[in-house]
């Protein structure tokens, strides 16, 4: 224990180490588990769900019924007089004039659309919130819906990604000229190489098609928004990503100053996407919590969640690929249409999505010449949100079966071909065809390990074998296997450069973290962005075990909450453990030279002859622990000198990358499946990854990244699909009609590390939390193409069901 | 969604059971597997649940020399699990085993899945197939029924108003009797895209085929018809599966594989 009186004696010092595992060894790299672990598993999580404040109204949502119509009238019982709001209840003067969401982009052409709360004039697609109920329950609220009575005139609907591109497509927003809200386009030595192209011996042409999907994290979307009267501010407690880009929206929505509101995360289960976005409803709620100065509570269900709402990946291509006669790709022209559905999302905007269509389609391969052209539609579907991968699954997809497609026109191994075309590392830094600068890595060994893993040699002999069963057994009986591959690379964390060209109502930049030693020598770590399963309420920690040698079981990792933390535009875009982490260390760092110098004096030794070890000042002679030294600045500052630094122990500190274009984690993946033609199931019997993500902060939590992302790209490619009717009305509105992978469909995966650090982040970490989502779609269909090429079946539609596949099986004249 | 407002009873024995069901709105629940997320949907709006799952009636099981009558209140896990006999040589629990998930399981009921009549479900075919007999009480008296007379299309039975499934007998099997199996599932627990059971028990002098998942009536064939193709297309045909290649080859595989294991796999009855 430390002497009242402050006088330090480093034998004296309170152990700062666990009982297992030494500060040293639980820094940047070790696989320390998760802390938040045991809260989560024991259910002492706290979620939305689990939130109710006295005098709270619970909100339900009369919904449009159909796609696309006009309101003609809106008929409300008496009763509910106070109890039910239209948008001219909340727009209107006496609602105080609530405002249009409005995310806008400053790319030339954008068309912008404003999507109000609640519908005005017009709905643009089944399941927009029209009217606004509150109740004391949910159930009652909804029994309160069945009373509302709203008259449409029906519109023609657009439920196709090409029909709504269509000449005489009914418009959605009838002030534009057509359903687009902006065309995207590059063109880099294209034109000039048509000649050369013309000529080349290999040309291949692939309709691709990645169906809609719902982003079905385990916790919907939810929020309760509470008007505290003793600090006047609003306090919306929402399940979100980015708590203070959510601020900012309703801040100019409500016409509010933003020091008036207070937005929380409390545990959030999953986001992907679906949580970084300012909602309706969210607007909805707060505007009827300070109205009636009573706490308003909505928590989506699973059916809002699948007709209306978290909606992703509708991506349409057609391209043409070059080659020579060594699969060489000499060019790619694209044109794609991305479903945006029937607003732009705030703050990412309809065209996040087409625009990386773009930028991203040439992928890892350093193509020569490269055009393409993508289309955000606007459809009349729920707006479309970037998940998880964002439009690298559509173009990881999309690139790969091109590249399989080029391999089989050449009669070349589709894995030569690939290695004859990724970007190698003697090019690294790259800057690709669209300008995409690739840090550091050798994306040629990646694949090359793939194959090793996989055992190619092996599994080439299984197919020949049931390919030979095939012929002789009785057709149902036999599987045939296929051997897919797919390689991508993910830009994380871009900053700045990257953002403020788009001109979307949020650009990251700098990104700061608060750090506060307690008097007892502990840390709490406040950072901006939210931890909703990325495990940074344990990474983060690492982190600061690594500057300070404080164990991270001693350090608070506090996030998610605009009142605590410094502003950030919070988690998405695999930027968390690049940015929030460099910031970390950042705090750390300068949390540093204040213990030194608090320690210099107590130790009596120079200034420059201390250092920080395991969570103590250590001079030549003797050292002093963080907990001697915070209880003397805050408890016995008799104990400093006149000249100690004020500013104390409690500092905010920044980081910003030195290139800020961002990391380029990269994998290869490998699948082999079986396939039963006649029936058109397909088994994943084995799935590789190979994956560079620099540094690894915790390798164990990258893996639990890399699972979890695989899951859901296998959702993508076998199960995953948001269907909709002639009239736009959506086919899956629970889970027996959407179907999501599941353990029983997760098959073994083995991961294996490549660590390239990276140039330009703080520990040469690179973000990684999209990738496993983006490759499995395009390594499971290529895998599937491979078993089915001998009955002459190529499929390119997402998800591969074993109906598409039965039905290509018996287009191509398979016998049943 | 919220279920909208109902009345809850729990009766204390099957007569009272069948008074309440006979009170306007009222039906009957059993597990709720079906019934709970189509109250949440407001898909089914009844004015009173009666919840049958628990009485005596309906939890007895009783093992005779020809067969074992369950109540119909017997869970898919209490069978899965062996905690009542099984005529069946092992059919039962594995059909058991095979259905959704062991939460659903947990509190599905064999006499629920009847009722509900999901073409799709594996107790309407697997009873088709083994020959069950649904046992049926009434204030009126009882009766009995074949699966395919209880169940004339998609969750549509000849159930009366005021009239639940009591129990289910499942003959006992010759120890020669052969059995096949298989459904075409999007992934494990799903509801089946296309499902087919045999049972062969030549000392029964039985060959069943009875083909499930078809959105209409079961399809059942008997005798030579099983292994007749041209047979099995104009079944097909008549419940319009045929006008779907893609739909046809499904179904067609399937019984081919139920056929297929059916010649090989003996119970043990």
């Amino acid at each position: 224990m430390s002497a009242p009186n402050g006088v330090l004696n480093g034998a004296d010092s309170v152990a700062d180490h666990p009982a297992a595992g030494s500060p040293s060894t639980r820094g940047v790299g070790a696989p320390v588990r998760r802390k938040e672990d045991a809260r989560l598993l024991e259910g002492r999580g706290r979620f939305i769900g689990d939130m109710r404040f006295p005098g709270q109204l619970e909100a339900a949502f009369y919904r449009s019924p159909i796609a696309h119509g006009r309101i003609r009238a809106i008929h409300i019982p008496d009763h509910l007089r106070g109890r039910a709001f239209t948008h001219a209840d909340m727009a209107g003067p006496a609602g105080g004039g609530v405002k249009d969401i409005l995310a806008r982009t400053g790319l030339p052409g954008f068309r912008v659309s404003a999507q109000p709360a609640l519908a005005a004039e017009k709905v643009r697609f089944a399941g927009e919130p029209v009217v606004m109920v509150l109740a004391e329950s949910r159930a009652e609220a909804e029994d309160l819906v069945e009373e509302i009575e709203v008259v449409f005139e029906e519109l023609p609907a657009n439920h196709d990604i090409l029909g709504a591109v269509a000449p005489g497509a009914a418009l959605i927003h009838e002030d534009w000229p057509e359903n687009v809200f902006l065309v995207s386009q590059a063109e880099r030595n294209f034109e000039a190489s048509r000649a050369m192209l013309d000529a080349a011996p290999v040309k291949v042409t692939r309709t691709v098609r990645t169906a809609r999907q719902c982003m079905a994290p385990l916790e919907g979307k939810g929020c309760i928004a509470l008007f505290e009267r003793h600090v006047e501010q609003l306090t919306l407690w929402t399940s979100t990503q980015m708590p203070h880009i959510v601020r900012s929206g309703l801040a100019e929505c409500l016409g509010l100053e933003e020091r008036r509101i207070r937005v929380v995360a409390p545990d959030v289960g999953g986001g992907f996407g679906w949580k970084g976005l300012l909602q309706p409803e969210e607007v909805c709620c707060a505007w009827a919590a300070l109205r009636l100065d009573r706490p308003v509570k909505w928590l989506e269900d699973r059916r809002e969640h699948l007709i209306a709402a978290a909606n992703c990946r509708e991506h349409h291509y057609v391209m043409t690929a070059w080659a020579d006669a060594q699969g060489r790709i000499l060019g790619l022209d694209a044109r794609a249409h991305v479903d945006a559905g029937a607003y732009s999302v705030y703050p990412f905007s309809a065209c996040l999505e087409g625009a990386q269509v773009v930028s991203n389609l040439p992928g890892p391969y350093d193509i020569p010449a490269y055009r393409c052209t993508a289309l955000s539609v606007c459809s009349n579907k729920p707006p479309i949100v970037p998940y998880r991968g964002v439009a690298r699954t559509g173009v990881c997809t999309a690139i790969e079966f091109m590249v399989e497609a080029v391999a089989r026109a050449a009669g070349l191994d589709p894995v030569e071909v690939r290695l004859r075309n990724l970007v190698r590392p003697e090019q690294m830094p790259f800057r690709s065809i669209t300008g995409k600068d690739f840090d550091m890595g050798d994306y040629p060994e990646s694949l090359r390990r793939a194959r090793e893993m996989i055992g190619e040699a092996a599994v080439r002999a299984r197919q020949k074998a049931s390919e030979a069963k095939g012929e002789t057994a009785r057709e149902t009986d036999a599987r045939r296997i296929g051997l897919g591959y797919a390689v991508y690379c993910e830009q994380g964390a871009h900053g700045t450069s990257v953002y403020h060209g788009w001109g979307i109502p949020m650009v990251p930049g700098f990104e700061q973290c608060g750090a506060r030693m307690t008097p007892d020598g502990t840390l709490e770590i406040r950072v901006g962005n939210q931890s909703h399963g990325q495990s940074m309420e344990t990474t983060l920690a690492q982190i600061a075990c690594e500057i300070l040698g404080l164990d991270p079981e001693r350090v608070n990792v506090v996030h998610g909450d605009t009142a605590l933390t410094p502003y950030s535009t919070g988690t998405w875009g695999s930027r968390s453990a690049v940015m929030a982490g460099g910031a970390v260390a950042s705090a750390c760092e300068a949390m540093a030279e204040r213990l030194k110098g608090i320690g210099a004096h107590l130790l009596q030794a120079p200034r420059d002859a201390v250092r920080i070890e395991a969570a103590q000042v250590v001079g030549p002679q003797g050292s002093v622990s963080f907990r001697e030294i915070a209880h003397t600045f805050y408890r016995a500052p008799q104990n400093l000198p006149a000249d100690a630094d004020p500013g104390g122990l409690d500092l905010v500190a920044g980081y910003r990358p030195t290139v800020d274009t961002g990391t380029f984690s990269y994998a290869s993946h490998a699948a082999v499946v079986a396939v039963t033609p006649a029936t058109g199931e397909v088994e994943i019997l084995d799935y590789v990854i190979v994956e560079d993500g620099g540094v690894l902060i915790n390798p164990m939590v990258v893996d639990g990244q890399i699972y979890g992302g695989t899951a859901q790209g296998i959702g993508t490619a076998l199960y995953e699909e948001m269907t909709y009717d002639a009239n736009g009305q959506p086919l899956a509105s629970t889970f027996a009609d959407y179907l999501l992978p599941g353990a029983g469909e997760m098959p073994p995966v083995r991961i294996a590390h490549m660590q390239t650090p990276s140039p330009n982040t703080r520990f040469g970490q690179k973000g990684i939390g999209e990738g496993g989502a983006i490759a499995p779609p395009a390594a499971i269909g290529n895998a599937i193409n491979d078993a089915l090429a001998g009955l002459g079946v190529e499929v390119t539609t997402c998800p591969m069901t074993p109906r598409r596949l039965r039905e290509a099986l018996a287009g191509a004249g398979s016998a049943p | 969604m919220k279920a909208a407002r109902f009345d809850y009873h729990r009766p204390a024995d099957l007569t009272a059971a069948l008074t309440g069901l006979g009170a306007a709105g009222g039906k009957p629940l059993s597990g709720g597997q079906s019934l709970g997320p189509m109250l949440n949907l407001r898909l089914a709006r009844p004015a009173a649940l009666v919840d049958v799952g628990r009485l005596a009636e309906l939890r007895r099981v009783e093992e005779r020399a020809d067969g074992v009558l369950y109540g119909a209140a017997i869970t898919h896990a209490e069978i899965e699990d062996g905690a009542v006999p099984d005529p069946t040589g092992g059919i039962l629990p594995a059909i058991a085993s095979g259905i959704a998930y062991r939460a659903v399981r947990n509190r599905g009921t064999m006499g629920g899945s009847l009722a509900h009549a999901d073409p799709a479900a594996d107790w309407p075919t697997t009873l088709a197939a083994l020959g069950a007999i649904i046992h049926l009480t009434a204030l009126t008296g009882p009766r009995e029924s074949r699966v395919p007379d209880l169940i004339r299309g998609a969750f549509d039975t000849t159930l009366e108003e005021g009239e639940i499934i009591s129990g289910i007998f499942v003959p006992r099997l010759s120890p020669d009797a052969r059995w096949g199996y298989r459904k075409s599932c999007r992934k494990v627990g799903e509801f089946a895209e296309a499902m087919a059971a045999v049972l062969i028990d030549p000392p029964r002098n039985i060959a069943r085929l009875v083909i499930g998942a078809t959105e209409t009536r079961h399809l059942v064939l008997e005798g030579r018809d099983i292994e007749d193709s041209a047979v099995l297309d104009a079944a097909l045909a008549g419940i319009g599966i045929a006008a779907d290649p893609a739909r046809a080859r499904l179904f067609r595989a399937v019984v081919a594989d139920a056929l297929s294991a059916a010649q090989t796999s003996h119970v043990s009855a």
